[in-house]
């Protein structure tokens, strides 16, 4: 804040203190006495929103830093380790993983905030500006991060944005080498990856700071645009702007606490979860959703050079904003052109991501070329001419008679909500069809008793599933994240230690070398892990006509298939996220004797209904009557595949009940606390207005 | 945010009572959501399986040797001692030790010759070298605290007796740890 406070503490140590360090004059001043224009809406919440997320993955990700392994060969195992071994390590990486995609939510919110309000206008250039640079940093941030699980996504995500890089001319190559610390993506860059990754929050932080302070030098903007001129215009930051921003922050908390506890795997890629492959990149290779939109504008540019530059602008044009909107109204509700023109750009932005997320053929990449000039036309020539042609509605004469006039007529509040909730009815409406015309055969969907917000796996299907794996799939796939151990944890197949035990006495574990420096047998222990059915890559390949019989431990995440737009939107509300299990269980009953006529199988494959492209190098597996149950369970191919993919989820998801559990408690809290400060919030306001 | 007056303060109203619940709330929240990020700090589930019970062939330890084992991360000594080794240990007076505790009590009774102990100095867990000092037993490089044949602290800075680990003969020749 300019000038020094007139804050005097009372208490004798906190004087003794303020007279060497005025910290607590500073504090009251920036935190307390602060004036805050009394009108703000809760769109305005946003900013101490993206504070505590920033706090929020700050400290998640030092947390996951102290057990994460940032090498080539160890970083992918470590982040599983993390989410199976470490107390409340699911927790930790899950609020870290969904918290990214908050945080961005969050900006995008807070930055249209900004947009629709003229909040970049004169005197908050800079405060705008200071803005665009935490967005950039954000987004390398974001980049850099998702490169550490060292999943498919992860490495062909990094590889495909650091040769973005390779289309400066001249030193384009030297500078993705440099970037890499090698001749392509690999342990060098990961290792800097991370370092990086763990040094831009607190860069980030660094710039908060002065966008705050820019912040308090020009005052908070308001939805009226004109600056508070009296007394009766403000109301002291504390405590109504506190109450109101902890208010609308506990509202984000449920939203975001949906996706820790529920949702988690919602917007990540299945892709991830299979371990990087330098050697394949997967079919279907898309950024975080928060990409999307600049992504959908470098593809539709048919040049290398020219798409990296229109894609960097688009980011770039923003921190312009402030010279190419020189009308003098700020807040667009006193623009009605303005205010329509903004509402077609967040249609324009919310359309490249979704075509961000599409195949690049046909007719998506026209759409995308008209999108992005309409996204560069918005800065270019509709706001530059509308400042020039537009006749703006009066302003009030200030904040105070804006609020009072507002209390007579209890006109509309958010007529820009139900516009935006119209937009996006439209939207799915329209794309339905799409979707629906796209649709082949999805695998069906089962009914699974881990699904919704209270499912638990059954215990019986657990302990079935893993006899099916054991005698049937155990012949060629390993189950190597999962340790004997784990058959007696809570929320698994309910084995006693002992029992476990037993079960890994039965396996022979390699173990050495011993004091002639040899290898040996030994029995298994619980601490072992499911042995692999071959010694390493090559040799499972040779023995399974060139294929690779995928590790199973996390193979209902790993695999996935497309909902469609309009499904996938009502998946986040069902908690639909069984996806993977469905696949699972359809491959292992899709097989069919003959192909349908016209279908061709090359030799050494076979026709599997649900596997994309048909043909599967894994013979049938199951049969009838193969594996026989304890439990009187019926002997069918549809019993052993329920079970094993019941199996399987429990060894993808073992904290599954944990999460669900504790996602209860959460949810319980948070509405109790969320009704507690929605009355606080109303009683420290009664006076304000 | 609490805010009394002086005149609520006598009469409780609603808006404080209001107040108080939703301070509370948040107190009791931010605590629970505390929980978890101290928790994530203590040994994860392989670590601790990793902890399990070892065993130790002891044959090839012949008198007057020792070997080192790791278990848990700690090094673990066990050492073959030779009658005169045992005879110093058992005949100084157990009340003139700083840490009072007799051989018997810290060997196996029938295998007095096996000495199991965990070999991290009780002053500030440096590793202690076997067969040096002034008692037959260990000597501490780091700050010079010396232990008997029997791991009893007799001189320096060591508060307590090297501890024993917890172990049982499964037979004559092997032991097991943990």
């Amino acid at each position: 804040m300019s000038g020094p406070s007139d804050y005097q503490p009372t208490n004798p140590v906190m004087k003794w203190i303020e007279r060497r360090l005025p910290i607590f004059g500073l504090v009251h001043s920036s935190f307390v006495a602060y004036p805050t224009p009394r009108n703000l809406n809760y769109w305005w919440t946003f900013g101490a929103i993206l504070s505590l997320m920033l706090g929020v993955q700050v400290l998640t990700g030092v947390i996951l830093a102290m057990h994460f392994t940032p090498n080539a060969d160890l970083a992918f195992k470590s982040v599983e380790q993390i989410m199976r071994d470490v107390n409340y390590g699911w927790l930790m990486r899950y609020m870290h993983a969904s918290g990214a995609s908050m945080f961005f939510l969050a900006v995008y919110i807070h930055m249209f905030r900004g947009l629709y309000y003229g909040s970049y206008k004169e005197p908050r250039e800079i405060l705008w500006i200071l803005g665009v640079i935490i967005y950039l940093l954000m987004m390398a941030t974001g980049f850099l991060g998702y490169a550490l699980p060292w999943g498919q996504m992860s490495f062909w995500g990094a590889t495909v944005i650091t040769n973005l890089f390779s289309a400066i001319p001249y030193f384009g190559e030297s500078i993705v080498t440099l970037l890499w610390g090698g001749y392509s993506v690999g342990n060098p860059t990961l290792n800097r990856f991370f370092s990086l990754h763990y040094l831009l929050p607190f860069v980030i932080a660094g710039v908060v700071v002065l966008h705050v302070w820019a912040l308090h030098v020009a005052g908070q903007n308001n939805p009226t645009g004109v600056e508070p001129k009296t007394e009766k215009d403000t109301v002291p930051f504390t405590p109504h702007a506190t109450i109101k921003d902890l208010f609308g922050t506990c509202c984000f908390l449920l939203l975001f606490a949906w996706f820790i506890f529920y949702m988690p795997n919602y917007l990540m890629e299945a892709d991830n979860y299979i371990p990087a492959n330098p050697g394949v990149t997967p079919a279907h290779i898309v950024p975080e959703w928060y990409y999307l939109p600049f992504y959908a504008m470098l593809r539709s540019i048919p040049n290398k050079l020219a798409g990296v530059v229109v894609m960097f602008s688009a980011i770039l044009i923003l921190a312009f904003l402030p010279w190419l909107d020189t009308a003098k109204t700020r807040s667009s509700r006193y623009r009605p052109l303005a205010k329509q023109f903004f509402w077609i750009f967040v249609v324009v932005g919310v359309l490249l991501g979704y075509l961000g997320a599409q195949p690049p053929e046909g007719i998506y990449v026209i759409a995308g070329r008209i999108l992005t000039f309409c996204y560069f036309a918005y800065f270019l020539i509709v706001l530059p001419l509308l400042s020039r042609i537009e006749k703006p509605r009066p302003v009030p004469n200030s904040i105070a008679e804006d609020v009072l006039a507002k209390t007579g007529s209890k006109s509309t509040p958010m007529v820009s909500t139900v516009i935006a909730l119209v937009v996006a009815g439209g939207l799915f409406a329209g794309s339905a069809q799409n979707a629906r015309a796209e649709e082949q055969d999805a695998p069906p969907s089962q009914k699974w008793s881990f699904s919704g917000p209270f499912g638990s796996y059954d215990r019986g299907a657990l302990q079935r599933g893993l006899k099916v794996y054991k005698e049937v799939c155990s012949a060629c796939h390993g189950l190597s994240y999962i340790a004997f151990r784990n058959l007696a944890d809570p929320g698994g197949p309910g084995y006693s230690p002992a029992q476990a035990a037993a079960f890994a006495s039965e396996y022979k574990i390699k173990d050495g070398p011993n004091d002639q420096g040899e290898m040996f047998e030994r029995p298994g222990r619980p601490a072992d892990y499911f042995p692999s059915p071959f010694p390493n890559e090559p040799a499972a390949r040779v023995a399974n006509g060139g294929a690779l019989p995928p590790d199973l431990s996390l193979i209902t995440k790993a695999r996935s298939y497309e909902r469609g737009f309009p499904k996938f939107i009502f998946d986040f509300f069902t908690q639909f996220q069984e996806q993977g299990p469905n696949y699972v269980d359809a491959i292992l009953q899709g097989f069919e004797d003959k192909p349908p006529a016209g279908v061709t199988i090359p030799d050494g494959s076979y026709y599997n209904k649900y596997f994309p492209g048909h043909a599967i190098k894994m013979p049938k597996p199951l049969n009838d009557g193969q594996v026989t149950f304890d439990d009187g369970s019926p002997a069918t191919v549809a019993q052993y595949a329920k079970d094993v993919t019941t199996f399987l989820m429990w060894t993808a998801e073992p904290h599954m009940e944990a999460r669900k559990q504790l996602g209860l408690q959460v949810f319980v809290f948070l509405i109790v606390f969320t009704g507690l400060m929605y009355f606080t919030k109303k009683k420290v306001w009664a006076e304000a207005h | 945010m609490i805010v009394t007056t002086e005149y609520s303060a006598e009469h409780p109203t609603r808006r404080d009572f209001l107040f108080v619940a939703t301070g509370c709330a948040a107190a009791v929240g931010g605590v629970a959501t505390l929980w978890p990020f101290v928790s994530q700090m203590n040994p994860d589930a392989s670590t601790i399986a990793a902890g399990a019970p070892i065993e130790v062939d002891l044959k090839p330890i012949a008198e007057g040797q020792d070997i080192k084992v790791f278990w848990r991360g700690k090094p673990i000594y066990i050492m073959n001692r030779t009658k005169k080794q045992i005879d110093e240990a058992r005949s100084v007076p157990v009340s003139s030790l700083p840490d009072p505790e007799s051989d018997q009590a810290r060997v196996k009774e029938g295998h007095d010759q096996w000495l199991v102990v965990i070999g991290i100095c009780t002053h500030l867990g440096c590793i202690p070298i076997a067969y040096e000092g002034n008692y037959d037993g260990f000597f501490c490089p780091c700050h010079g605290s010396q232990y008997d044949s029997s791991g009893r602290i007799r001189q320096g800075p060591a508060p307590a007796n090297l501890a024993v680990p917890p172990y049982q003969f499964v037979s004559d020749s092997k032991i097991q740890i943990g």
